[in-house]
């Protein structure tokens, strides 16, 4: 019986060993151990023999069983770890495939522009003003110092829509709108928006473009607080290294008038393509508010004075960006809207 | 303003500076220079020739061959093709090596057989305008005066080795619309004097008040009239001086008399008009208003119907010049004229500039009264015109001055405090300095009880406040020196407005959805003005547009932005979504300004996600829209008060419209482009939003308070309805929130089927409906009671549990 014992054992051993799977090596186990397995027969047969014998034998079958059951386990690990190996090798990926996209559009170089600029100046403690952008004769050029017969009406070509209302020329009739609504008190503004002139569309011109104009209006305002908020502005649209400069220029609404020019951001002052060869870049025209201006929205222009400048945005952001043809701004071609698509700190 | 530095070098000496150190001073302190430019454009080795002979070429009718001298040994043989060409004649002529403008060199050459060492030359070979050139001179070679020297430099005789600077004028500086004028500017930045003209001329004993009669009918337009009277004048060619500068100030040499009114207009700024005195006819001058309907033939050749605001020059009887624009046909100085009259008039800025603008017609005299000339410089011009023409063409000029003249010509006085200068400027300039720079502008200035009192020369007529001065001494004390300050801060605190900080968050919910922003045009063809508009009113039309294209303003932002979609789509760019926010113009009435709406746009079409390599793509629909949508309004806080209502709208897919509704007012619309329009504008399925911004940014919105956390675990049922295939699944859910109690707090759809399963005319439609109560956990039977409350009012509206 002993030796029927031990040919089991080896038997069972070498069936476990040959396992290839979970499912097999239950197979063995239910085969070997259960109820109805030779084990169980092997027990069942004690009873024939002697009572020295029986404890002797029982013994060794719990042996036995208890080495088979022991091997059942290590193998059962065995097979479950080469199992997750092989599940992890079958699920591996390839890293290199593309990402599943997360839709992302962007504002438009225009928006971009003027946000950057509305910022700027709210963190000076601006408020933003808008206005229509069809306007009354009165506020884009009377009550802006450009009375009816006024030569310089000549500089800009205007849409009429009747001989008093107009397509806004410029953003500067805010200014005028706002001016009269403050009743006298000091203001301080930056005006987007959309402005309109009789001109053929081409790459450098454009029947619609943006502009933004700022100002600020209060006891002991000076061309040196005008010339101080420009810089800061050039410096945050082209750089810290900018510097600007200031040349007389006239514009109606101010007196004095200067054009503003920024130093050169691509050679830095020796000359190029995008400063004509002269290291300076025309960017906006600016000044002190006309005093007719002032009195005419109702302020005295002896205890207070004020100054305003005007930027084309189109301008700013094609220069920013290097943008050749402003008609690029208003196809909305996703290939060139899509290039904003990046923030900037 | 053309300025020929040679010409200016005559009143002020700037002789220390190259001409692009000048013009730097000349922009940096106030007039912008555009350009400076070389007259002799790198030309070389042209000089003096003498026509020897010409004979015809053998071999060719229109060349001729010329023997010339061009001061050396021996003559040098020229073929010449110019018509007007002969012997005798002393001409420009390049010589071999010779660079002309234009990149073009001259070489020894054989024309048919005969040798051309060189080439006889036209003005217009040397780089001058056709437009400039004597007529006599337009279509051939320019002939030189006789008393030209053969192998001299013919580029110092044409008085092109000079530099021209090219002024950009802003309209307030018209004084530096004459070489004066420059003059006195560039004095004031270097800080030298002016050396004027001077008019010299022996009268002869006959009175001009002799042979003209003068009558002014409106001295408020023209204010002042100086008529001269010059005899025996012999009208020819002007001397070559004469002609290069009136060509470099870019005006055309006719002949001596017409010379002289030019070059006086370009170096006085003061318009002059000569009349042949015998063609007058009446020996009288009348200025008057026109009558309506008169009409006259101006010098070129129009003949003009006249108004009551334009102002004449007439003979007594008839128009004989539109006063300040243009002379007329009759009375034009010609070859035969022997006695002029010279008029300078000072004409009210107003009148000729809108006679000008009436008669399409912008002269050099117009473009300098419509700005206002010096008053001061009126009867001097006359007096120069008087001297020259009796020195360059030989006139007698009779005694006196025939004038009316009740023009002010008192300066202007402007007194400022130079507390209020600095305070301007911001700045801390000294009261010597400031009149130092004064005196440089040739200002009269005097220092009194702590102001300055300035008299303002007449030339500058475009200063007479204070700011003004402010102005001259900034320029000229230099905007450099201005020190950067930021304004004092005030009370303000600054910051977007609600309304603008709710449209930035307009535009991060668009494009975080995957948008793209667009800016298209206001204006838009009157037919695409109300095309998809939520609203029509009346549209709001250009007087004069410059197109059809763009001659209304818009009422809806979808053409342009459907345009804009379809030029993606033109260009392989397949999956477009754009948006826009911009304004609609709704006119109501034509004398007030319309009402500007502030609306947002969506336009997409083709893929929404696009996931290739896995197999993931969906196309664009109406619901992909309709999401946005909601983004948007769950991010303002307003999704309680919208709903949607199925809509026909005009060009729109009648079964994938909607209106959305805020608090029951539509203010908006999704929908699918109807098939016709997407096959107009070559577009597969695009879907279209547009929505009143300003409505959804300015509604009230509830306040943001916190709300527990559910501790308690929610209860959910589902409900599966048979439903007519019409009936709206967002009635069946409006019913199920109704008569749910408080404790049902979510209904959400989650299967929608109609096929096979269900009868042809009906749909199926799940809802999932969430109970919880925030404090306790729910008991089955408080969750069939109030579920049981919904099944019932769903079987009282028909709606069949399947
Ligand atoms: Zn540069």
């Amino acid at each position: 019986m002993e030796q029927q014992l031990n040919q089991l054992k080896e038997e069972v051993l070498k069936k476990i060993e040959e396992a290839a799977n979970l499912k097999a090596l239950n197979e063995v186990r239910v085969a070997y151990l259960g109820k109805k397995g030779p084990i169980t027969d092997l027990l069942k047969g004690m009873g024939k023999l002697s009572a020295e014998e029986r404890p002797k034998m029982g013994a060794l079958v719990n042996a036995v069983r208890e080495h088979v059951t022991a091997e059942l386990e290590a193998k059962a690990a065995n097979l479950e770890d080469q199992a997750i190996q092989a599940q992890l090798e079958q699920e591996s990926i390839d890293v290199t495939l593309p990402g599943a996209a997360i839709k992302a559009g962007n504002r438009h170089p225009l928006t971009r522009v003027i946000e950057e600029i509305e910022d700027l100046f709210i963190s000076m403690g601006y408020e933003i003003a808008e206005g229509p952008e069809v306007e009354k004769d009165y506020y884009n050029f009377e009550a802006l110092n450009l009375p009816k017969d006024h030569p310089a009406r000549d500089m800009q070509d205007t849409f009429y829509i009747s001989e008093e209302i107009l397509l806004r020329t410029q953003t500067s009739p805010v200014q005028a709108r706002t001016m009269e609504a403050k009743e006298g008190a000091a203001v301080r503004i930056i005006c987007p928006g959309k402005v309109f002139r009789r001109d053929s569309d081409d790459a450098t011109h454009s029947h619609q473009f943006m502009q933004i104009e700022g100002l600020v209006v209060g006891e002991n305002i000076c061309m040196s607080d005008l010339k101080g908020t420009l810089d800061v502005l050039t410096k945050k649209m082209f750089g810290a290294d900018r510097e600007i400069r200031l040349r007389p220029s006239f514009f109606p609404f101010t007196e004095p008038s200067v054009e503003v020019d920024v130093s050169c951001f691509k050679c830095g002052g020796t000359g190029c393509n995008v400063c004509k060869q002269t290291g300076w870049i025309e960017i906006l025209g600016s000044g002190m508010v006309h005093p007719n201006v002032l009195e005419m929205a109702g302020y005295d222009s002896k205890k207070v004075s004020g100054f305003a400048f005007g930027i084309g945005v189109e301008r700013i952001a094609m220069l920013k960006y290097g943008v050749d043809d402003i008609r690029h701004f208003y196809t909305n071609d996703v290939r060139f809207l899509s290039q904003f698509e990046r923030a900037e700190g | 303003m053309l300025v020929s530095l040679k010409w200016l070098s005559q009143y002020v000496d700037f002789s220390n500076l190259a001409p692009a150190e000048l013009a730097e001073k000349i922009t940096r302190s106030g007039i912008e220079v555009d350009a400076v430019i070389d007259r002799s454009q790198g030309m070389t080795n042209v000089v003096v020739g003498h026509v020897v002979s010409k004979e015809k070429h053998p071999e060719a009718d229109k060349l001729n061959i010329c023997q010339v001298d061009v001061g050396e040994e021996s003559l040098q043989q020229i073929i010449c093709g110019a018509p007007n060409v002969d012997a005798g004649q002393k001409v420009i002529v390049a010589r071999p090596g010779a660079h002309l403008p234009g990149g073009i060199k001259i070489k020894k050459a054989k024309l048919r057989g005969q040798e051309s060492n060189g080439m006889i030359c036209s003005l217009q070979e040397l780089g001058i305008e056709g437009r400039l050139v004597p007529k006599a001179y337009a279509e051939g070679i320019y002939v030189l005066p006789e008393d030209s020297v053969p192998g001299t430099d013919a580029l110092e005789l044409l008085g092109l080795r000079d530099t021209v600077l090219e002024l950009g004028l802003t309209a307030n500086r018209s004084d530096a619309m004459s070489m004066l004028g420059v003059a006195y500017e560039v004095a004031a930045i270097l800080g030298t004097d002016v050396k004027l003209p001077e008019s010299t001329y022996i009268a002869s004993n006959e009175k001009a008040a002799d042979v003209l009669q003068l009558e002014v009918q409106d001295t408020t337009v023209n204010p002042l009239y100086a008529a001269k009277v010059i005899k025996n004048i012999k009208v020819a060619e002007s001397p070559l001086w004469l002609q290069h500068y009136l060509m470099a100030g870019g005006i055309r040499p006719h002949n001596n008399v017409v010379d002289i009114t030019n070059y006086i207009l370009l170096e006085y700024g003061q318009p002059l008009h000569a009349f042949d005195y015998d063609q007058l006819g009446t020996g009288k001058i009348v200025t008057r208003p026109a009558q309506a309907g008169e009409k006259m033939t101006t010098l070129d050749d129009v003949e003009r119907t006249l108004q009551p605001h334009n102002y004449l020059i007439t003979n007594g009887e008839v128009a004989e010049a539109v006063a300040g624009v243009m002379g007329g046909a009759k009375s034009e100085v010609s070859d035969a004229t022997t006695t002029v009259v010279i008029e300078s008039a000072y004409f009210a800025g107003p009148s000729v500039r809108r006679t000008s603008k009436d008669l399409g017609l912008r002269s050099d005299s117009s473009a300098r009264f419509e700005k206002g000339v010096d008053p001061n410089r009126v009867l001097l011009a006359a007096e120069r015109a008087a001297g020259l023409l009796a020195e360059l063409a030989g006139g007698e000029v009779l005694e006196g001055t025939v004038l009316v003249d009740e023009l002010d010509k008192t300066p202007k006085r402007v007194v400022v405090s130079p507390d209020f200068i600095n305070g301007r400027l911001g700045m801390k300039i000294s009261l010597e300095d400031m009149i130092a720079i004064l005196n440089r502008l040739q200002f009269g200035v005097e220092a009194a009880n702590g102001l300055l009192i300035v008299d303002v020369p007449t030339r500058r007529g475009d200063i007479t406040i204070e700011e003004d001065i402010v102005e001259e001494i900034a320029r000229l004390y230099g905007y450099d020196e201005i020190p950067m300050t930021l304004p004092a801060s005030g009370e303000q605190v600054g910051g977007l407005t609600p309304y603008q900080a709710k449209r930035r968050i307009v535009r991060n919910v668009m494009e975080g959805a995957g948008l793209y922003q667009a800016v298209t045009y206001s204006l838009t063809s009157a037919a695409a003005a109300q095309k998809f508009a939520l609203q029509k009113e009346e549209t709001t039309k250009l007087l004069m547009p410059m197109s059809e294209e763009h001659s209304t303003l818009r009422q809806s932002l979808l053409p342009h932005l459907i345009d804009a979609v379809s030029h993606n789509v033109a260009r392989q760019v397949n999956d477009v979504a754009l948006y826009e926010i911009g304004s609609v113009f709704l006119g109501k009435t034509a004398e007030e300004l319309p009402h500007e709406e502030e609306h947002l746009a969506l336009v997409l079409t083709g893929r929404w996600t696009d996931n290739a390599w896995q197999g993931e793509k969906k196309a664009v629909d109406f619901f992909v829209a309709k999401g946005i949508v909601e983004a948007l309004f769950s991010k303002l806080g307003l999704t309680a008060g919208v709903s949607y209502e199925k809509a026909v709208v005009d060009g729109l897919h009648p079964g994938r419209t909607a209106h959305i509704l805020l608090n029951g007012e539509v203010i908006g619309l999704i929908g699918q482009l109807h098939p016709a329009e997407q096959k107009k504008s070559d577009l597969k399925e695009t879907y279209v939003v547009e929505m009143k911004l300003a409505a959804i940014l300015t509604a009230e919105v509830e306040e943001l308070v916190y709300k527990a956390v559910p501790r308690f675990p929610s209860i959910t049922r589902d409900i599966a309805l048979e439903l007519e295939r019409t009936t709206p699944a967002g009635e069946i859910e409006a019913i199920i929130r109704k008569a749910g109690t408080k404790l049902l707090k979510n209904v959400k759809v989650f299967d929608v089927y109609q096929g096979e399963k269900v009868a042809a005319d009906k749909k199926s439609v799940a809802f999932s409906l969430t109970y919880f109560d925030a404090e306790r956990t729910l008991t089955d039977e408080e969750v069939v009671a109030a579920h049981n409350k919904v099944l019932k009012a769903l079987a009282e509206a028909g709606a069949e549990v399947r």
